[in-house]
């Protein structure tokens, strides 16, 4: 969908390039992060994507079509674009603001009219803001409207510098999360400008890893990545933690969960000395037909289950749930496992064992 | 030698059969004061938005251009008109190249300054979504400039205003006739009406262009949070 | 009157022949030389008392930020109240007192109307220094008087000398509408010469008076660096915002 071929960008009066002969392809509906520290070149080629920037050398392909041969006003208009500071049209409301490109294309008013009602709800905003201007809204709100600005015209490829760097934590953690749902929806092609590695690991089909100067170091999946890094500068670039990061790419669901010691509160204490004794743990859990009712100690065995009162797994994940929340259930709970419901349904557990194993892979 | 403070504050009172004797003049004079203020706007406005796209389209043009109209705005207004009598003479004309001249440094310095201010990322953007350079400029530069050329246009008008007192030095009516008079007959209430006019008609043109201010720029109505 | 029919027939030729009589002929060389020396004293001294005047009120509300509404409503009634009748209402006051006609009514106008750039421009500087900075000095130590005359007149110097610089050259513009209400100054040339249709006299004044103006204003351009503190601020940024 994107080609970049040997593409290389030298601003005047610097010594050295800012992109060095860089190739890229990138394929229809992938996510593609570019990650690297200040002066990699990032967002230098982001920009020469829709000749914000022009490159130096070198060929840019957008969708079988040469990006320098395209008039650039008529290639930009087939692509979304989104930046850190957004730059929302502070003399036009929020509908007018997301009905730009349709407009700039000559559609009818009803058409841009029933987009931008589509839009607003797609991107998470309440229809009534149509009417107001860019400075009544939060942050948030006005990235979601820089979103929304970019999709409008349906471009099948989106460009993106740093969408959220410019919100707060909580706020950016929300707007990952819409933006991934989003994009599973439309399936656009996408490249997204980061300096942040988590954004990029969370966010990224593939990422592309750049150092200083416009190098490529690795171009690969997350996982790939992570279980390999290609060169000193990667491993340090993704920094300590790299087990913990890989975990929060895997999910719950994609493993072999076991069974583990449980049996149904209605048994009796043999029954649960069996299941502890199969397991070789000193407690057993509880359950109410599929519902987890919580775990017992060995030692408190004695009469009827039903009696005793179990202590609670703190955390229960549900099969959405990365590994690295499972490693943190597990360390939780006195019981040392991860448990797994889904829609109130017991799904099993999973211990320290099967969580490490899933990183030496 | 001294007259009393009585004494002077006596001389000096107003005549107020004077004022209501002289409504009809004070139209008329208003009707002038109107004309050559509207129109050293209006022409004024043109020029500058002429001399401002120059500006634009060749940076290097900027300084000269605000130099030569700074030069023009700090020659007396007086100067100015005189300088242009032996060859327009005691005209119209004469008024109004001067007052044209002395709008044009205000407003080209507010045009393009309020096509400066416009944010770089919200210029970024529309280049993102493919506006071309007309587009733009017209479309998102211009309407953002506005109320800072609005502004513009507001201190040149209250300017124009308070300057047009004194071409009737070079016999073009307003109220500058009033003051003039009143100077050679040293009568203070005739001062005082040309003066207070001139300033009431300031006020209430600064106070419409704030309206139309409002109005161009709806966006400015509602305080960013 | 009738100049302009007279620099026509004449052409324009004749017109600057007699000019060059007029600026040659010794007898006018007295009246040039004390008029342009009037001028220029009538409107430094006035722009001088002004600053006396004003510029202690101008710090001290500054400095508590306090009359900020006066502050912003002065700027937009200095452009408001015609120069012209300021010098016109001088003058029946001025003869009510018994101050007469000529140099007294020219010279209470301008210090009335030099006063509104000075404290505005003033007022401006000094609020506009950064709050941290204002906070720091506090922070170690100094007293308002310390503040003031430490950080906030340094700062706001660039910003006062504007104030100085525009009133100092509105004052010799308006100077020249002295001649009105009887005083000399180059103004005389031009009003004697309307009255008398000579077009040489008009020319001579309008260029002198023109000169005069660019030549103080190129004194405060100048003495402009050798101010202390930070020159970079921009000499009209109080008239656009």
């Amino acid at each position: 969908m994107i080609s970049l071929v040997d593409v290389t960008k030298v601003f005047p009066g610097m010594d050295h390039p800012a992109v060095d002969g860089l190739s890229l392809d990138i394929a229809a509906g992938e996510f593609v992060v570019l990650v690297g520290p200040s002066g990699c070149g990032k967002t230098t080629t982001l920009k020469m994507i829709n000749r914000i920037i022009e490159p130096s050398s070198g060929e840019i392909w957008v969708d079988g079509v040469a990006a320098t041969e395209t008039p650039a006003f008529e290639l930009r208009r087939g692509i979304g674009y989104v930046i850190q500071q957004i730059g929302l049209f502070p003399h036009r409301t929020i509908a007018e603001n997301i009905g730009t490109v349709p407009e700039l294309l000559g559609w009818d008013r009803p058409r841009i009219a029933e987009r931008i009602e589509d839009l607003v709800v797609r991107v998470g905003l309440d229809p009534a803001m149509l009417g107001r201007y860019p400075s009544e809204l939060s942050g948030g709100q006005q990235q979601r409207v820089g979103v929304a600005r970019a999709l409008a015209a349906d471009p099948p490829v989106l460009l993106l510098d740093e969408p959220f760097g410019a919100v707060d934590p909580i706020v950016r953690f929300q707007l990952q999360e819409e933006f991934l749902r989003l994009q599973e929806e439309l399936s656009k092609t996408v490249v997204f400008v980061t300096h942040d590695i988590d954004e990029a690991l969370r966010m990224g089909d593939r990422i592309a890893i750049l150092n200083v100067g416009g190098i490529l170091e690795q171009f690969d999946t997350p996982e790939n990545i992570l279980s390999g890094p290609a060169s000193e500068f990667v491993a340090d670039f993704i920094g300590g933690e790299r087990g913990l990061k890989r975990l929060g790419l895997r999910t719950v669901g994609s493993v072999d969960l076991t069974r583990g010691p449980v049996v149904d509160v209605r048994s009796d204490v043999e029954t649960a000395r069996d299941a502890m004794a199969q397991y070789g743990t000193e407690w057993v859990a509880l359950l109410d037909g599929d519902r987890l009712l919580g775990w017992v100690w060995g030692e408190d065995l004695d009469g009827q289950l039903t009696d005793l009162e179990p202590h609670s797994f703190w955390v229960e994940l549900d099969p959405e749930s990365t590994l690295r929340k499972a490693l943190n259930a597990v360390v939780m709970t006195r019981s040392r496992v991860a448990v797994v419901v889904e829609d109130g349904i017991y799904r099993g557990m999973l211990g320290l064992e099967t969580i490490a194993g899933e990183v030496d892979q | 030698m001294t007259p009393t403070l009585a004494q002077a504050a006596a001389e000096v009172g107003i005549d107020w059969g004077w004022v209501f004797g002289h409504v009809d003049e004070m139209w008329e004079r208003t009707v002038e004061h109107v004309t050559l203020t509207g129109v050293a706007v209006v022409v004024g406005f043109i020029l500058a938005v002429a001399l401002s796209l120059v500006a634009i389209r060749w940076r290097a043009t900027y300084k000269p251009i605000t130099w030569f109209t700074g030069v023009l705005y700090t020659i007396p207004s007086l100067g100015l008109f005189a300088f242009m009598v032996p060859f327009t003479g005691l005209t119209l004309l004469t008024a109004e190249i001067g007052l044209i001249l002395y709008t044009l440094l205000i407003l080209v310095r507010n045009i393009v300054a309020g096509i400066d201010g416009v944010p770089a990322n919200v210029v970024e953007a529309a280049r993102g979504m493919g506006y071309q350079s007309r587009e733009l400029l017209w479309r998102i530069e211009v309407p953002l400039a506005m109320p800072v050329i609005i502004a513009g246009v507001r201190i040149a008008t209250v300017t124009t205003i308070g300057l047009v007192t004194v071409t009737s030095l070079i016999g073009q009516g307003g109220y500058g006739v009033f003051i003039e008079r009143g100077i050679s007959r040293r009568f203070l209430t005739e001062i005082l009406v040309g003066t207070v006019l001139s300033v009431s008609l300031a006020v209430l043109f600064d106070f419409l262009l704030v309206r139309v201010g409002r109005w161009v720029a709806p966006w400015t109505r509602k305080t960013a949070v | 009157m009738g100049s302009p029919v007279d620099a026509k027939d004449g052409g324009v030729m004749d017109l600057f022949s007699d000019v060059s009589d007029f600026v040659t002929d010794p007898a006018n060389w007295t009246g040039m030389i004390t008029r342009t020396l009037d001028h220029l004293w009538i409107s430094l001294s006035a722009t001088l008392v002004a600053a006396l005047l004003i510029l202690p009120l101008a710090l001290y509300l500054a400095h508590y930020r306090r009359a900020e509404f006066l502050a912003t409503s002065l700027v937009n009634m200095g452009r408001a109240i015609p120069a012209f009748g300021i010098i016109g209402l001088a003058l029946p006051i001025s003869l009510a007192l018994g101050l007469g006609v000529g140099y007294w009514p020219t010279f209470v106008a301008l210090v009335a109307l030099a006063m509104p750039p000075i404290f505005t421009n003033t007022y401006t500087g000094v609020t506009g220094v950064r709050r941290a900075v204002v906070e720091a000095a506090r922070g170690m130590g100094m007293k308002d008087g310390e503040v003031l005359i430490r950080t906030e007149i340094p700062l706001a110097m660039p910003l006062i000398w504007t104030g100085l610089r525009v009133s100092a050259v509105q004052v010799v513009a308006t100077a020249t509408l002295g001649a009105v209400v009887g005083w000399g100054g180059l103004g005389r040339y031009l009003i004697d010469g309307f009255a008398q249709g000579d077009d040489a006299q008009v020319l001579v004044g309008a260029v002198a008076v023109a000169l005069l103006a660019l030549f103080v204003d190129a004194l405060f351009a100048v003495g402009e660096r050798f101010l202390p503190g930070d020159q970079t601020a921009d000499r009209f940024s109080s008239v656009t915002a």
